[in-house]
């Protein structure tokens, strides 16, 4: 048995995960929180949000995401990745700039339009 | 070859090379920060004392007396922000009452002008928020507020448009003799100087020890402050202090001229002359000892603690007289508290000692010694649509706290001393002064100071040398 | 210039209430933004985690923010940028600088409040030590980091468990930088739980309840803290020193709600939540002039901001339209056990609502619980059980208008803790 702490929403459930029986999860208030307690036992992953370098718009550093989780393990290199990563302006928010990244579908997307 | 080199710009050497600067003499400063006013000056009580606290008698009282009735006129000339509040000194018992006496008294023989005793009905008529226990005062309604940092940038930049040289970053590190001329060694060169003044407030005794033995011991002590929202800058109209008793002097109180209250100082000895850290068991004792005066202040107010060092020493008075070892070499030393008010004073009587040990003066023919400087805060609604309309920078503000706009930041980094700093540009223009403490404006000052003086905000720092801000940029570069 | 209503502050909470009274009918709308663009801190929280509630997806503040932009530049509503205000009458009359327009005084019917709040500095809480570079609170830093591309340092420590700092720890540990600690002077933490486990468990840095800060040292720049332990009345225990060799400090202790233009307008503000006294409908004690967002209370969530912004656009857009005035009648809310605050104060009683909802604060960590409305006689209104109840996590409670309707004098909120 494993106590998790849902990460999903706001409210923070605190999970209980029993391995031993088909990694059934207990503690959850919805389904969210149950996909959650059973992946981050199995292959947790996140959402990465950080900047990449740009040019010709009125900030230096254009915010972005990986448009969905991304294996934890992986976190690191994907900051690696952003750090190689440019955009010229404009970029438009959803922009793809880097698609399936680190041998995955995950793509890396613009979270703000810079014109 | 300078006439006189001034080493320190602080206060004291600031109003020496400004009253200088109006005869015709090459005067130079040696300042070992990276910008005025970076010692005592910037920390301290803001306070122009009337002067019945020194000694009848000695050099304190006569200088205090005399730099306090210049003051006024003096930051008119200088537009530098000053404030006649009087003061009032609280007595909570007997004892004390005898204490408001001799002070009275002594004041008095210090002539004062207007002291008054007043029972403790009158007192808290004055100033409802005292204690309940206070029961009598002393008010010296000569006694003032002030810019002290302001005061000091005002008088080194006029100093600097009348034709004084000032080198920062310039600390000195040795002092020859040569009879006819004094060669000042510092770390950004040597200079040669007829005449040689040691204004180097807490560090006065070192520069002293470079021409012979020690003429005094340095007995630094420290003293911790609160600096209170505007919120709380109503609260007393008068600097409100304590009787001096053997255990201290008692924290005081007062307005400042920015709106704030400022609370403070305690008194501890220190080792280190530069220790200006603020201490838990310092804070608390200033604390305990302001609530003693005003009940319902409320440190949770608190927007900013310092402290900063006195330059006590072994004498009592003043030290304002040439070396025993040099005889070009004039120190004007040991100016602790009345230093700020008697400062134009001390620069008065700081040149009848240089007359004395043989400098000549000639006033210039043409001297400008004012200086204006636009407030967009302090202006009427009509007066900052025609500022705006003649220069749109001071339609953006800048610091939200203190309503400082970009023109005026704009200008103080092109004034005749320009910061190189952000806490450079707060006491030029008052960013960053206010609640947030920079927090909103601190980023938008760094990217102005880049902008203006050609430098990447990485080299901008927060204040004196090694305050270093941003320590990287992110992904590696600048730009894409 | 006349407009029907200005809406101070281009955040989450000015938007939502341009949006909410364009969308009910009024057509006069102005939005005063000091900064360059509008959307307001979300611009700098790049991390996701907004509008579960609101767009029943997790966003990022930019994206949460671009949304309600988008939404706005669909209307007629009027925005400047880049423009100060420097003072809101009695009279409705707000005088704004810009470089673009000069001093202009804008005549509103309505006003609507959103200027957000500030950051609690060192200052604030007097922070023993030198006063060394490297000191910066969470959003300034992040500021720095986010959009401008900086690093503010390279070994950190971060006083106060609030989300921002918790954020911060985890985006300065991604850029490269080492965290050494976070350290709250409460026994429990100033932030989501999930920020907890997401921002500092997935990086092994230490959390330290009951622990603070009692000494920065450095000359130039921070060379070290040393952090002790503190006992209940929050005083550090002495030989309990730690010492950290860091070169930054990253200040998560609180925020303050920007209320300087509410007080010189002469508002009624709350003690408590450092904001204005409001009615159900968001409006202040001065008839007309609304407040929203966290320069009316700190929330934690934005999508509450957004609910709460929105109900004060509308109740200025019908303030706006000639509705008749709610009435005297009022219902005073106040907080009782364990609670700090209630948002709103007041309810008037003769207004058209269904349900008033009441957020709220609770004082200290509280387990399986209800919280009961009660009346002056003592008497349950209503009553709401919980598993459990934070400081930070901002509480809601929704109260029919029937059950206010039997209250004898005023209510208040109260924390019934079940007995373990």
């Amino acid at each position: 048995m494993t106590n998790l702490i849902c990460i999903t929403c706001p409210k923070g459930c605190h999970l209980c995960v029993d391995e031993d029986n088909g990694y059934t999860v207990t503690g959850h208030s919805c389904p969210r929180g149950e996909a959650y307690g059973k992946s981050e036992l199995l292959h947790p992953v996140r959402t990465v949000t950080s900047t990449i370098k740009i040019r010709n718009a009125s900030i230096p550093r254009l915010p972005v995401k990986t448009d969905r989780p991304l294996p934890k393990e992986k976190l690191f290199q994907c900051m690696d990745l952003l750090d190689a990563l440019n955009a010229v302006a404009p970029v438009h928010v959803g922009d793809i700039l880097a698609s399936r990244i680190l041998d995955t579908d995950v793509n890396i997307v613009a979270t703000k339009t810079l014109l | 070859m300078f006439d006189v080199t001034i080493i320190g710009c602080g206060v004291i050497g600031a109003s020496l090379a400004y009253k200088l600067s109006r005869y015709d003499l090459n005067v130079l400063i040696l300042e070992r920060e990276n910008d005025v006013a970076m010692g005592t000056t910037k920390a301290n009580s803001a306070i122009v004392h009337a002067g019945y606290d020194p000694a009848a008698g000695t050099l304190m009282a006569k200088l205090n007396v005399d730099g306090s009735a210049q003051m006024e006129a003096l930051c008119q000339t200088l537009d530098v922000a000053y404030k006649r509040i009087g003061s009032l000194v609280l007595a909570f018992n007997d004892q004390e009452q005898q204490t408001l006496h001799q002070l009275c008294r002594n004041g008095i023989a210090n002539h004062v002008p207007g002291l008054q005793l007043l029972s403790g009905e009158e007192v808290k008529a004055l100033e409802p928020n005292l204690a309940d226990n206070v029961c009598a005062a002393l008010l010296a309604p000569t006694a003032a507020i002030v810019d002290p940092w302001g005061l000091c940038l005002a008088e080194a930049e006029v100093s600097v448009r009348n034709g004084v040289e000032l080198r920062l970053n310039s600390g000195v590190t040795g002092i020859d003799d040569l009879g006819d001329h004094i060669l000042v060694h510092t770390v950004s060169g040597s200079y040669q100087t007829r005449y040689l003044v040691n204004c180097s407030g807490t560090h006065g005794h070192e520069i002293s020890a470079m021409v012979g033995p020690a003429e005094w011991q340095a007995t630094p002590s420290r003293g911790e402050y609160y600096l209170l929202d505007k919120t709380s800058g109503s609260l007393v109209q008068h600097v409100i202090f304590q009787c001096p008793s053997d255990v201290g002097k008692g924290v005081l109180l007062s307005p400042t001229v920015h709106g704030n209250l400022i609370v403070g100082p305690n008194a501890e000895p220190v080792e280190d002359m530069d220790n200006c850290a603020t201490t838990l068991a310092g804070l608390d004792e200033v604390a305990a000892s302001s609530r003693k005066s005003v009940p319902a202040v409320d440190l949770r107010q608190s927007i900013r603690n310092f402290s900063g060092v006195r330059a006590v020493t072994s004498e009592s008075d003043f030290i304002i007289r040439p070396s025993a070892h040099a005889p070009h070499l004039l120190h004007v030393c040991g100016i602790k508290s009345p230093g700020l008010s008697a400062a134009p004073a001390i620069a008065d009587y700081a040149i009848d000692q240089l007359q004395t040990i043989g400098l000549e003066l000639r006033e210039k023919p043409s001297w400008d010694g004012s200086r204006k400087q636009i407030r967009f805060r302090g202006l009427s609604q009509a007066e900052k649509a025609a500022v705006i309309a003649r220069d749109p920078q001071y339609g953006r503000v800048i610091c939200r706290c203190e309503t400082i706009t970009e023109g005026e930041i704009v200008a103080a980094i092109h004034s005749p001393i320009p910061p190189c700093s952000i806490d450079g540009i707060k006491r030029r223009a008052g960013a960053g002064m206010g609640r947030c403490q920079g927090g909103f404006c601190g980023p938008r000052v760094l990217e102005i100071l880049a902008r203006e003086m050609h430098k990447d905000s990485m080299d901008i720092l927060q204040d004196g040398r090694g305050t270093q801000l941003l320590l990287g940029r992110t992904k590696g570069g600048a730009n894409a | 210039m006349n407009y029907d209503i200005v809406i101070i502050g281009g955040g989450p909470a000015g938007l939502a209430a341009a949006n909410a009274a364009w969308e009910d009918g009024c057509r006069s709308i102005c939005i005063v933004e000091r900064d360059k663009e509008l959307g307001g801190i979300l611009n700098q929280c790049i991390h996701n985690g907004f509008g579960l509630h609101y767009f029943k997806e997790e966003l990022t503040g930019p994206e949460y923010a671009g949304r309600f932009i988008e939404k706005l530049s669909a209307t007629g509503v009027d925005v400047r940028l880049d423009a100060m205000v420097l003072e809101m009458t009695e009279e409705k009359e707000v005088h704004i600088v810009s470089s673009a327009g000069g001093y202009e005084v804008l005549q509103a019917k309505a006003v609507v409040l959103a200027m957000g709040c500030r950051e609690r500095t060192r200052g604030a809480i007097a922070i023993p030590g030198t006063r060394p570079a490297g000191v910066f609170t969470a959003g300034t830093a992040q500021r720095y980091l986010n959009i401008e591309g900086y690093m503010v340092g390279k070994r950190v420590v971060i006083l106060g468990s609030g989300d921002i700092g918790l954020i911060m720890a985890r985006r300065m540990t991604l850029e490269g930088a080492k965290v050494l600690a976070c350290v709250e002077v409460m026994p429990y933490s100033g932030g989501l739980t999930r920020n907890i486990v997401q921002c500092l468990n997935d990086f092994d840095i230490p959390l330290y309840l009951s622990h603070t800060i009692t000494d920065i040292q450095g000359n130039g720049r921070v060379e070290r803290v040393v952090v002790s332990e503190v006992g209940a009345d929050r005083r550090p225990i002495p030989g309990t020193e730690m010492t950290f060799d860091c070169d930054t400090v990253l200040l998560s202790v609180g925020l303050i709600p920007e209320n300087e233009l509410s007080r010189a307008a002469g508002l009624e503000m709350d003690a408590h939540t450092n904001g204005p006294v409001v009615y159900e409908n968001m409006e202040t004690s001065l008839a007309g002039v609304f407040a929203c967002g966290n320069v009316l209370h700190v929330h934690d969530l934005v999508d509450f901001v957004t609910d709460e912004s929105a109900r004060a656009g509308r109740a200025a857009a019908a303030y706006c339209a000639g509705a008749a005035h709610p009435g005297s009648r009022t219902l005073a809310v106040s907080a009782g056990n364990l609670v700090g605050y209630t948002v709103p104060q007041r309810i008037h009683m003769d207004a058209d609502f269904k349900t008033a909802t009441v957020f709220f604060r609770v004082r200290a960590i509280c387990g399986k619980s209800r919280i009961v409305v009660q009346d002056e006689t003592g008497a349950q209104l209503a009553s709401f059980p919980r598993e459990r109840l934070a400081p930070g996590e901002m509480e809601n409670i929704r109260l029919p208008k029937s059950i206010l309707d039997g209250a004898v004098g005023s209510v208040s909120v109260i924390i019934e803790e079940d007995a373990t």
